[in-house]
């Protein structure tokens, strides 16, 4: 049980903070540009499958560099030459834009790399297990995963709170329109915070892809979930986007490892459930929810706290 | 009273308008009546069925996206649940020998997309804008992975399957074939068009417009958003629910894939390809993308590529869609200055044209060398053949791309000069734009 509560939250911290690492971009582009980037788990996707290629020619090493870089740059290119054309038309046509966006890098990922998981491996130098606890190996890669989310994290801290650029992020956090009256050139902090933006989601997926699998649905699978814990920390705060990927981190490695079901808990009590047509719902493992838990969450959040959790904007 | 209610109320609609107005729908019935004399073959009796039903679905969708302003991206929850009920209904009737024919098996879809609206649609709309188009993808997600969870009633990845022809029969019709399937859908979606139509003409419908447009001040006139949000929601679920439950008695069947986001995307493209500004513009929109999917898959084997471009092009360049290009026209129509457009038109469809080619070359030659490098490099796309390996195919797509391109754009520009000028005296004519 211990054993199975200490890994469980390694790898739910280790979830959480991949998903802070796209959560983060995606939030700030949100508080400045007042767009949901919907193309921003397609990035995460790039970025592993980029790392994946470049990897594969250079290594890894030079991969885990370029492959955000690469990124990134397409980001600040899709946001200097398609979004900023659109923002004439308004919010929904911006978040349509990067929703054909998504469709669109799936479909061209696709006819690059196909549709089967590409074989994305651990760096060799990495590729042992890192300590023992209870018996259980814990692997190198996953300790290095999570220290580079923790080492981005603590860089996106120290850039936003000590750096003219990070003042500059910040007022545009709350006040868009004011830092553009100072005479900031508001352009080119748009294109820069979606060019970084998307690189973080690069870099979370070239770590991410040789532990998890690397494939043309995985931007499809983890953009909803992306999408909860932007909404349940409150759109447009970024500690809440922190709470909210740890959490839903969390929740899931947790749910994921539980085999409890209501017949399992009840069973005795009442066992002709089993054979009406509630059977499903009486004989689900929580195991088997755990995909649906960050949606659960979404819908109880909204019906208690509509804001999110340390939300306060409204739009 | 009577005198500011007189000033207030538009006047009567003249009887030439009434008349226009009611031969309007005269003439879509009719037209709908002599469609399978025209053309007989089963497989354009399929299309008109699909696209019936996709008509529906989009109208119901744009109540959300168009009318009220709520971009959602789970409108397919609606829909599949409608079909997967209906599926049920059928086999439930069928079992128990109920007094119920085909043709009201819809309503039973459609009460249960109103059902489910009404139960999750409180949640959803509570928020508006960005915050409510993650929701709906949120609930969206909840309900279709649910449905691979709970597979009694939606029958795993398998679906359920259940046979029309086994119910009670009114004037000797089975619902076997496909020509008494297409009148059904035909007079379902007849309906649910008007219904629809009427909807918008209705205090609510312009309350709806209001709260897209305005919610605050519609706060201050004394209703509240929530509330009106939320009726839209299920008038637009009950539709939604026709929809399916009518997709689910063409193809006798309902799976999961009903409910996905996939499904939820294809509506979100035919309306917005048609134009959410418009009544008209999701049904032009739901007839372009049945036509355009069902067309371009036989073209080309990367056909959603070409889907998902398309819709960019839409988004970015004509953001009112395919009625709104036109609709913006009318004004010049009216002035007489329409004629002035054509010549910069014509001269800017060249290169743009040549861009386009050069694009689907350069497409069509990266799939050949992605997809399967080992085959003949003899490549057929859109009905024509051309080789993927020769350098001369190479160099023409670069230079129809690039330069296309660059004239493409200066020939816009004397576009928007021309425009600029039509509409000038389109305006001192007084015509509002």
């Amino acid at each position: 049980m211990l054993e199975l509560i200490v890994i469980s939250t390694l790898n739910g911290i280790l979830f959480g903070m991949l998903l802070f690492l796209m959560a983060s971009g995606l939030t700030v582009i949100f508080s400045m540009l007042g767009v949901l980037n919907f193309a921003h788990a397609s990035f995460y996707m790039l970025g592993a499958f980029f790392g994946f290629q470049i990897s594969r020619w250079l290594g890894f090493w030079p991969a885990l560099v370029i492959a955000p870089l690469l990124a990134g740059a397409i980001g600040a290119g899709v946001e200097r030459f398609g979004l900023r054309r659109v923002h004439k038309n308004g919010h929904v046509a911006e978040l349509l834009f990067t929703f054909g966006l998504a469709f669109v890098i799936e479909e061209v990922v696709q006819i690059i790399w196909g549709k089967s998981p590409v074989d994305f491996r651990v760096p060799p130098l990495l590729d042992f297990p890192a300590f023992t606890i209870f018996s259980t190996n814990y692997p190198a890669y996953k300790m290095f995963m999570l220290l580079v989310s923790i080492v981005i994290f603590a860089g996106l801290l120290i850039v936003l709170k000590k750096t003219r650029i990070g003042l500059i992020v910040q007022a545009a956090l709350t006040h868009p329109h004011m830092v553009g009256h100072l005479g900031h050139n508001v352009g080119r902090i748009f294109m820069l915070v979606f060019g970084v933006g998307t690189a973080l989601a690069a870099v979370a997926g070239v770590i991410a892809g040789p532990a998890l699998v690397t494939q043309s649905n995985m931007a499809g699978l983890l953009g909803p979930i992306l999408f909860v814990v932007v909404v349940v920390g409150g759109l447009g705060s970024l500690p809440g986007a922190f709470v909210a990927s740890l959490l839903i981190g969390l929740v899931q490695t947790f749910a994921v490892s539980m085999n409890g079901s209501l017949a399992g808990a009840f069973g005795p009590l009442s066992p002709d459930y089993a054979s009406t047509w509630l059977s499903d719902i009486w004989g689900v493992t929580i195991a088997q929810i755990a995909p649906i838990m960050p949606y659960l969450l979404l819908v109880l959040i909204l019906i208690f706290r509509p804001m999110g959790l340390l939300g306060t904007r409204d739009t | 009273m009577s005198e500011i209610a007189s000033h207030v109320a538009p006047p009567l609609p003249a009887a030439a308008d009434k008349f226009k107005f009611y031969g309007l729908w005269a003439g879509a019935a009719a037209a709908l009546l002599l469609l399978p004399q025209i053309f007989t073959s089963g497989g354009s009796l399929t299309t008109f069925s699909l696209i019936g039903i996709s008509i529906i679905f989009s109208l119901s969708y744009n109540i959300l996206l168009g009318q009220t302003g709520m971009l959602s991206f789970g409108h397919a929850v609606y829909y599949g649940l409608g079909g997967f009920l209906a599926i049920h209904a059928i086999n439930i009737i069928t079992a128990n020998k109920l007094p119920i024919p085909l043709p009201l098996v819809p309503l039973i879809g459609g009460l249960t997309g109103l059902f489910f609206a009404a139960l999750l649609g409180w949640v959803s709309t509570k928020r508006s804008g960005t915050a409510f188009a993650m929701i709906s993808l949120g609930v969206a997600e909840l309900i279709a992975s649910s449905a691979l969870i709970l597979r009694t009633f939606f029958g795993g990845e398998a679906g359920i399957s259940a046979n029309r022809t086994k119910l009670l029969r009114l004037f000797g019709w089975s619902f076997g074939p496909q020509i008494q399937i297409y009148y059904l859908v035909a007079a379902w979606t007849l309906i649910a068009v008007i219904a629809m139509y009427a909807l918008t003409r209705t205090p609510l419908g312009r309350m709806c417009n209001a709260v897209r447009d305005n919610p605050e001040r519609v706060q201050f006139v004394g209703y509240n958003p929530h509330t009106v949000r939320y009726l839209a929601f299920c008038f637009s679920g009950f539709f939604a629910g026709i929809a399916g439950a009518l997709a689910a008695i063409n193809f006798e069947i309902a799976n999961s894939a009903y409910l996905g986001a996939v499904q939820s995307g294809t509506v979100l493209f035919a309306t917005y390809i048609g134009g959410v500004g418009f009544f008209i513009g999701p049904i032009v929109g739901a007839i372009f993308v049945t036509f355009l999917s069902l067309g371009l898959s036989d073209l080309t084997p990367v056909w959603q590529l070409y889907f998902g471009l398309i819709f960019i092009a839409v988004v970015v360049f004509a953001p009112g869609g395919i009625t709104g290009l036109l609709m913006m026209h009318r004004p010049l129509l009216k002035a007489g200055t329409l004629t002035q457009m054509l010549p910069s038109y014509l001269m800017a469809l060249v290169p743009t044209l040549a861009m386009i080619v050069g694009l689907i070359l350069s497409i069509e030659t990266i799939v050949h060398y992605t997809v399967n490098p080992g085959d003949d490099s003899h490549i057929k796309a859109f009905g024509v053949s051309f080789d993927a390996a020769s350098p001369t195919i190479w160099a023409m797509a670069a230079i129809l791309l690039i330069g296309g391109f660059g004239v493409a754009r200066k020939t816009w520009t004397w576009v928007g000069h021309a425009w600029d000028g039509a509409t000038s005296v389109a305006r001192e004519k007084g015509i509002a734009a």
